[in-house]
């Protein structure tokens, strides 16, 4: 094995920041240094001066990053999107999994590509696990707009909770529309009617 | 319905308006075009969705693709211009210390030679995008010795409240959100600087329209007809509430109704979706967008502006929004920056007036020289 990569993992989640350092660290070599502060992120990276930077591709400090890619002179950039060459589909994989890869130019793609492969995995696994919990939260709130429909269904045409569900789910079904869509709308309108 | 469906992508942002109502109001829905929008948290991740092809449209930073046809930035497959989506809607301003030296000063000429005066000798400049007309209005307007420094909108108040910044341009409602923090003020309308600042384009990668014509077509149709839409007051506050939900922006209302109808005062509207031929992708302004990287990366001028104006599509402009109804002038460039005033012009069905186009300091970019 030559010389490990520094990998610079910007995260400020400290579980999940953790379990990407140990997975990269375990596996050959390479030195992870965690950044969960994004503040002058782009200073900071330049100081550091790490081979590969892996980011969520959700945080919006994914941009300051961007400027780094300016910093040699256009035409030489210090950091590129993944490998020099642009591979698609291993792009692909990464966005599917929610992580974004910035790499140094003169990173060997044989040192590169396991470093790559492991980050992917790991986000996949994190990026699941947001997905479940985004949808148990949206389920949740879609729960108390509906409550919130019927109880205004029941107060404005004195029906009973079980009649106004059936209401709405009715109208929803006639206007092609999800029973929150419709329980959203009704909820607004009664806002601006006072 | 003709069963045609495209997965779009956008930056939560008020001018991501012309996506999100031909999606919400059903402008989609009537090309017979399912639209499945897909959010993206920062500019470089939507690039890397539109190049990995798990999205095929995006609403992207107009300077973004000038930079890609001109080899700025990572080496991502190319990406075409099908048309603008929206011209101005960025707020200039400063950090509160700044702004209090110049203030009483409303021109823009006044305004640069005050903050050149009175801020330090390099001047910081926050905008969300190394590849953004913000950038790009910044150094016209200050000139080339300015720091260009990153900084994503919702963190612009931030960055002002750590003295990272000693300015800033960002799109509403992230500058008055920092002037509400008493962090900093805003000091001109975008357009100020330049009347036509052309802002988000419609962009999808090279060859994909002519691969998927009826899709981009449908497409085009629909986003045209939203920009048209967006562009009448009487449905400015509805475009509010739909733009406030919490899948899409997720802000008050009334947040988003006051960066849409621009209370920052000045003439005109603050951000344009269609009036004026706002839509109409003038290889003209691909080259003067070019012109502009150019000179602030380094680059040789005349091939720049022929790989700029290139990705410019007038003609899938004209081929799929003619029989939508769409005005199309006589010429795909003109010469921008002489327009002080609505002005009307040769077109196909007579009825063209365009906006006005002018720099504050009245520079002219002529595509033909050069």
């Amino acid at each position: 094995m030559t010389r490990g990569i520094d990998i610079l993992v910007v995260e400020p989640d400290p579980t999940r920041a953790r379990a990407v350092a140990d997975a990269l660290t375990a596996d050959g070599g390479c030195r992870v240094v965690i950044l969960a502060d994004v503040s002058s992120l782009a200073r900071r990276i330049a100081e550091m001066n790490p081979d590969v930077v892996l980011i969520d591709m959700e945080n919006p400090s994914r941009d300051v990053i961007e400027d780094l890619s300016l910093a040699a002179g256009p035409k030489e950039r210090a950091v590129a999107l993944f490998a020099p060459g642009g591979d698609t589909a291993l792009m692909r994989a990464a966005i599917e999994a929610g992580v974004s890869a910035y790499v140094a130019e003169g990173v060997r793609p044989e040192v590169l590509r396991p470093v790559i492969d492991l980050a992917i995995a790991q986000f996949g696994q994190m990026q699941r696990l947001r997905t479940e919990l985004e949808a148990t939260r949206r389920a949740l709130e879609e729960r108390k707009l509906i409550d919130r429909a019927k109880g205004i269904l029941m107060r404005a045409r004195g029906l009973s909770e079980d009649e106004a569900y059936a209401l709405l789910r009715k109208t929803a079904m006639d206007q092609k529309k999800r029973l929150a869509e419709v329980a959203a709308a009704l909820v607004t309108a009664a806002g601006l009617l006072g | 319905m003709s069963g045609l469906a495209i997965r779009a992508a956008y930056v939560p942002l008020v001018d991501a308006a012309p996506l999100i109502v031909a999606r919400e109001l059903g402008f989609a829905a009537d090309e017979g075009l399912v639209l499945d929008l897909a959010q993206a948290r920062s500019w470089a991740s939507l690039r890397d969705l539109l190049a990995a092809g798990a999205v095929d449209a995006a609403h992207m930073l107009a300077p973004m693709a000038v930079a890609r046809a001109m080899g700025l930035g990572p080496a991502l497959p190319p990406v075409e211009v099908l048309m603008i989506l929206s011209q101005g809607g960025q707020a200039v301003g400063a950090a509160e210390a700044l702004a209090q030296r110049v203030a009483g000063l409303t021109e823009p000429a006044p305004l640069a030679r005050a903050i050149r005066a009175a801020g330090p000798a390099r001047l910081r400049v926050g905008v969300p995008f190394p590849f953004s007309t913000h950038a790009l209005l910044m150094t016209r307007w200050l000139g080339d010795d300015i720091d260009i420094r990153t900084v994503p909108p919702p963190l612009m108040a931030q960055a002002l409240e750590a003295g990272e910044i000693d300015l800033f341009c960002v799109g509403e409602p992230w500058g008055s959100v920092a002037e509400r923090q008493g962090l900093g003020r805003i000091l001109l309308p975008g357009r100020a600087i330049w009347a036509a600042a052309a802002e988000k384009v419609l962009a999808v990668r090279s060859g994909w329209a002519e691969s998927a014509p009826d899709t981009a077509r449908a497409l085009m149709r629909a986003v045209w007809r939203a920009g048209r839409w967006l562009d009448l007051p009487a449905n400015r506050s509805m475009a509010a509430e739909i733009l406030a939900r919490p899948e899409f922006l997720s802000l008050p209302p009334e947040v988003i109704d006051r960066a849409l109808t621009g209370g920052l005062g000045g003439a005109g509207r603050f951000v344009t979706f269609h009036e004026g031929a706002a839509t109409f992708p003038w290889k003209s302004l691909g080259g003067l967008i070019a012109a502009l990287l150019a000179r602030r990366h380094g680059l040789p001028e005349g091939p720049a502006v022929m790989a700029g104006s290139a990705v410019f599509r007038t003609d899938l402009y004209r081929l799929h929004l003619r029989e939508a109804g769409a005005d199309l002038p006589g010429a795909s460039q003109k010469i921008e920056g002489t327009l002080s005033h609505p002005t009307a012009v040769a077109s196909e069905r007579g009825t063209m007036i365009l906006g006005p186009d002018r720099f504050f300091d009245g520079w002219i970019f002529d595509p033909l020289d050069g």
